[in-house]
């Protein structure tokens, strides 16, 4: 069995992608590893590998968290199993 | 697995300090830029000596040539280096290099140009080097419990496996070394930048929090002053960008895995000064890769590692420097630079444990003398930190 995303913890936000390759549309297996749980999730954007998908619908200013912390703001609305990255996300250090 | 620390033990050198050294390297030392080439010409000569060229060590002033002399002195007295040849502009400079060096006790010595010339300087400095080789050829090896080698880290090109797999690798490794009494290391002040309050929450003492966070406030008040418009051209790097890390917060957290889950900070280091006891310190330090490695070489450390995503070259000239990965498209396209592949922990081929236990094997072996990626590809990056123009 590939694990085609990791999540730290589940209460993150977010996911991230340790496979090349992945597709919009793709069938995904991911292992949250805190809880050591796996869950399954549809693509909705091609992710390159080491970037993050969205694992809840988040709206337009949310906090996104992963490792359980505030990592930013979204500056729009994500769908879930979305391409999260610096389109969509920024610091709120700075 | 289960290895025991308490019975682990490596084979180096005893210097005159008490320190023990895993590389016996004769260095050429240059107090200023202009000593360059001389240094150079000396490590050309004298096979088995290297030079260590670098770009200050003029007209600075205060807090910054005194970091400048603290750096130079804690390279030559470091532990992996068995004696120093000193080179310098002018003989008043280079004269306080080497007594710094000499404390230590190990051979050293100093050598001016003015009045000399550079054929001349090379000439006598090249007979010092050939006198400190020899002399460093014939010194044996000892062996020493696991606890007296001091190990650095700091990451770099990190990406968001370095936060899932690379790093917690090395914190493993580090509340293991931690609790079986060794002498650790990190900083990257700027890297902290969202995980203030981590680490803040893991200082032993009050005292040492507050050192800590006026460590931290101090360079945040940095950016403050410099910054035009934020940070995000260079904290998180483009590298970090593609690599998938969004936000300094997001690399920052990812970072601090690497202090593990036990270690508690032990204590706080200006740039380049020497631990004065056992535990985990955290030092003031940039967090460009050269810099801190070399700030890490300067206050004593043996051997350091180096958590990496996207695939960071980085060596040292005296500091052997261990890589580890957790992204299979860099340990595909780059393996030659990695010495610990981690990529297993994604896919649940590899515990957490196993990941330490097996970074652990790797700093021992290290540590006897199997030399890193780094060290057989020729990576010696040498950078000085400066903290302000010069005069």
């Amino acid at each position: 069995m590939t694990i085609h995303f990791v999540v730290h913890d589940e209460g993150d936000s977010v996911g991230v992608v340790v496979v090349e390759g992945l597709k919009a549309g793709q069938k995904l297996t991911g292992w949250i590893m805190d809880q050591d749980k796996m869950i399954e999730f549809d693509a909705r954007s091609d992710i390159p590998i080491g970037h993050k998908l969205a694992i809840k619908p988040i709206s337009k200013g949310d906090t996104i968290i992963k490792y359980g912390v505030d990592i930013g703001r979204a500056i729009a609305d994500i769908g879930a199993g979305e391409h999260l990255h610096v389109h969509n996300v920024k610091t709120k250090r700075w | 697995m289960g290895m025991n620390l308490k019975n682990a033990t490596f084979e180096g050198w005893r210097r005159e300090d008490g320190r023990m050294g895993v590389r016996n390297h004769v260095v050429i030392l240059p107090v200023d830029d202009l000593s360059n080439a001389a240094a150079e010409a000396v490590a050309n000569n004298i096979k088995g000596a290297l030079a260590l060229p670098h770009s200050y060590g003029r007209l600075q002033f205060g807090a910054d040539l005194e970091l400048h002399f603290r750096t130079l002195i804690g390279v030559g007295r470091n532990p992996n280096v068995a004696g120093v040849v000193v080179i310098g502009i002018e003989p008043g400079w280079t004269g306080r290099l080497v007594e710094g060096i000499a404390k230590s006790g190990k051979p050293v010595e100093g050598f001016a140009i003015e009045q000399n010339g550079d054929i001349n300087t090379i000439a006598s400095a090249s007979r010092a080097a050939y006198r400190m080789v020899k002399h460093a050829s014939r010194l044996k090896k000892t062996r020493a419990p696991l606890e007296e080698l001091w190990v650095s880290t700091k990451c770099g090109e990190s990406d968001t496996t370095s936060g899932l797999a690379s790093c917690p690798t090395v914190g493993n490794a580090f509340d293991k070394l931690w609790e079986n009494g060794n002498t650790l290391v990190f900083g990257e002040t700027s890297e902290i930048t969202g995980g203030e309050h981590l680490v803040a929450a893991r200082c032993r003492t009050p005292e040492i929090r507050e050192k800590f966070m006026a460590m931290f406030d101090r360079y945040q008040r940095v950016i403050e002053a410099n910054k035009t418009n934020d940070l995000s051209e260079s904290q998180p790097t483009k590298g970090n960008i593609e690599g998938g890390l969004t936000t300094i917060e997001e690399k920052a957290l990812g970072n601090i895995q690497k202090i593990g889950k036990k270690c508690t900070v032990d204590g706080v280091l200006d740039k380049a000064e020497t631990p004065t006891h056992p535990g985990l310190w955290f030092m003031d330090s940039s967090s460009a890769a050269a810099e801190m490695v070399t700030l890490c070489a300067a206050s004593g450390f043996a051997v350091h590692t180096f958590p990496t995503g996207q695939g960071n070259v980085i060596g040292n000239p005296i500091l052997p420097v261990i890589k580890i990965t957790a992204n299979p498209r860099t340990q595909r396209t780059m393996s030659e630079h990695i010495d610990l592949d981690v990529t297993g922990l994604l896919q649940k081929r590899m515990n957490m444990d196993e990941a330490g236990e097996a970074l652990l094997d790797c700093i021992l072996r290290t540590a006897d003398g199997e030399l890193t990626a780094a060290e057989v590809l020729g990576h010696r990056e040498f950078v000085m930190t400066r903290l302000y123009e010069s005069a």
